[in-house]
């Protein structure tokens, strides 16, 4: 007889125990990780918390430089710009979660397919994606939302559109090799279906690089997103948006009003960082291998 | 004759291989002008358009017969060089194109180059020194010049070095209203004075592309320094560099003659990337700055919705892209003996 309770036994880490290991020794991931959490704070509760109204114009009190009553200022019509930047948090926020999500789930369908099945499939999605990255990225988004109309939600497809070649072939890449591999053949011999198998048993080990690729792209894609708006794609004044806020304060940036393009063009640079370093500290975590 | 030179037959199977991409971009480019929900022939007939002519453009355009024959006229004009005619400047797409192209040109290649001159070295230093204040430079400029919107950055540039310091000329194009723009030769308002001879000139036209041309470079900087850096570590903890060493060769040579040479691979694909990013960003920078490149077109197109020239502006930078492509693929070969050799 022995006296080892379960508790005594040696464990396999666990993957809480290696985030938390990661995150102990890595805290610039655990910052990032609060940076977010800030993000998306601001973007759910901001909008109820900010202290005026992003649209409301005050003619009396334009250009003036931040204040303890107007922490960022305010803009050529009154406007606080405080408001203004922390509102548009849902809105940049918004649109970029939608496309990532968007070519997060048509790249892992295709991606899917062809690395699976191969044949004329796999050539032809190679060929289609090839294209797509044939074209300067931005360019051809502005080439998109110019075709299919000046609106967010082409915004929205067209920084899908320009996202997905990079899943579907992480997704191909990730299906391919597994596609005969022992865990497959018994799965197949147990009598699962080719849907199932692929659903069940190998799409998931895609997952973690998908995830790293999604916190990478979410900066990329504000980028596109808030360029877009910044050359008069997408949004319309006088909504709030960060893109679309630097346009309109650049006219004053040679007059010394620098506030209205600084703070934000700040928190542009804040949302993208924080997604950066967000990105390099999940593949931390996902692939200890790969730590630059 | 072409089989004696294996080198001659590995770069024209990479010309060929560009052209299934070429096709790809034109096939594209015809169904973002044509083939979308929504009536061609209404954006194309501009805004002020109405019945009739919105018809006659119709008409005039063949959007009334079908697809493929469509199709067929449109790769017809392109052979042709026919990008249809810009509804704001009057003119034909592809003139108001080759007009401005120098401009970005110059604009895009000055960043380039910068960045390539200033991030490879600095890459190089920080895979050589790990953990010295380089390196964390190297770091500290990968991260941040890839959170660093471009537009945004040209800004700040701006307010610093022409509110604040006053160092830097007004924001507004090629060359300040006192010079007179140089004969045109190249389109290129560098070489074009320089060939003139006339320095003043000269001095104008680089101090307007100094901040615009540095804008852009930041961007670039961060993939190239980051490759660099990765590759240069790489290569110096492989077998060959400890097999150098331990043949006693100076430290200079394993570094330059067989590290950087190795190294130097994926950094040129990188920069087929950097050039993507490039093109992008340039429409941006352009628009900060006011600069008179095919960007700068193509927005001021997008803002009156002339859709001839802003799919022109597309069809033109993709065709541009695919060719840097080629050039970087050709220089591939150029630089590493390997390929060539191998059957492909």
């Amino acid at each position: 007889m022995s006296d080892t309770t379960p508790s005594d036994l040696p464990r396999q880490p666990g993957n809480l125990e290696h985030v938390i290991y990661v995150l102990r020794t890595n805290p610039v991931t655990l910052i990032a990780f609060g940076m977010f959490t800030f993000l998306i704070l601001s973007a759910l509760f901001g909008p109820a918390l900010v202290p005026y109204d992003p649209l409301a114009t005050n003619a009396g009190n334009a250009l003036q430089p931040p204040s303890w009553a107007h922490w960022f200022g305010t803009d050529q019509i009154g406007r606080d710009v405080f408001s203004r930047v922390i509102v548009a948090t849902r809105l940049d926020l918004t649109i970029s979660v939608a496309a990532v999500a968007i070519s997060f789930v048509v790249g892992s369908i295709l991606g899917c397919i062809a690395g699976y099945w191969g044949g004329w499939a796999d050539i032809i999605l190679n060929r289609f994606l090839d294209t797509i990255m044939a074209f300067p990225l931005f360019v051809l988004a502005m080439g998109i939302v110019a075709a299919l109309g000046n609106s967010v939600e082409n915004i929205i497809y067209a920084t899908a559109i320009i996202n997905m070649p990079f899943y579907a072939r992480l997704v191909r890449a990730e299906v391919n090799i597994r596609r005969d591999a022992g865990f497959v053949r018994a799965a197949k011999l147990a009598g699962s279906s080719d849907l199932r198998v692929l659903a069940t048993q190998i799409y998931p080990n895609a997952l973690p690089p998908m995830m790293v690729q999604v916190s990478l792209n979410l900066g990329w894609a504000i980028l596109n997103a808030a360029g877009l708006s910044f050359i008069g794609l997408g949004v319309s004044p006088p909504t709030a948006e960060w893109g679309i806020m630097v346009a309109e304060g650049a006219n004053f940036i040679v007059s010394g009003e620098w506030w209205l393009a600084v703070f934000p063009g700040l928190w542009l640079m804040f949302a993208v960082f924080t997604f950066n370093l967000l990105g390099d500290g999940l593949r931390d975590i996902v692939d200890p291998r790969k730590r630059t | 004759m072409l089989a004696s030179s294996p080198r001659l037959r590995a770069i024209l199977l990479r010309v060929a291989q560009a052209i299934p991409v070429v096709i790809g971009v034109v096939v594209i480019s015809f169904l973002l002008t044509r083939a979308l929900p929504g009536d061609p022939a209404v954006y194309f007939a501009g805004v002020a358009a109405d019945e009739a002519s919105i018809e006659e453009t119709r008409v005039a355009m063949g959007l009334d017969k079908p697809l493929p024959v469509q199709f067929l006229h449109y790769v017809g004009d392109l052979l042709q060089g026919d990008l249809g005619q810009s509804l704001s400047s009057g003119r034909p797409v592809a003139v108001d194109l080759a007009n401005r192209l120098p401009a970005s040109l110059e604009l895009t290649l000055t960043a380039l180059f910068l960045a390539v001159v200033i991030a490879v070295p600095l890459g190089v230093l920080a895979a050589t020194r790990p953990g010295t204040w380089v390196d964390h430079l190297c770091r500290v400029v990968v991260t941040a010049g890839v959170s660093l919107p471009t537009f945004f950055t040209g800004i700040l540039l701006i307010y610093i070095f022409y509110y604040l310091m006053g160092i830097a000329p007004s924001p507004l194009g090629r060359l300040d209203f006192i010079y007179l723009s140089p004969d045109h030769v190249t389109g290129f308002y560098l070489i074009d004075a320089a060939l003139m001879g006339d320095l003043e000139t000269w001095r104008g036209a680089a101090k307007q592309l100094v901040l615009p041309a540095t804008t852009l470079a930041l961007f670039t900087l961060a993939p190239i320094a980051r490759m660099t850096r990765a590759a240069m570590l790489t290569a110096l903890s492989s077998d060959f560099i400890r097999t150098a060493r331990a043949a006693g060769l100076s430290n200079r040579t394993v570094l330059y003659r067989y590290a950087f040479r190795n190294a130097l691979l994926p950094v040129v694909t990188t920069l087929g990337m950097v050039f993507s990013f490039a093109l992008g960003a340039n429409v941006l920078v352009e628009k900060v700055f006011a600069w008179p490149g095919i960007g700068s077109y193509a927005v001021e197109a997008l803002v009156v919705s002339d859709y001839a020239a802003v799919q022109g502006f597309v069809l033109a930078m993709a065709l541009l892209f695919v060719a840097l492509n080629l050039v970087i693929d050709l220089l591939y070969t150029a630089i590493d003996p390997r390929i060539g050799f191998e059957a492909q």
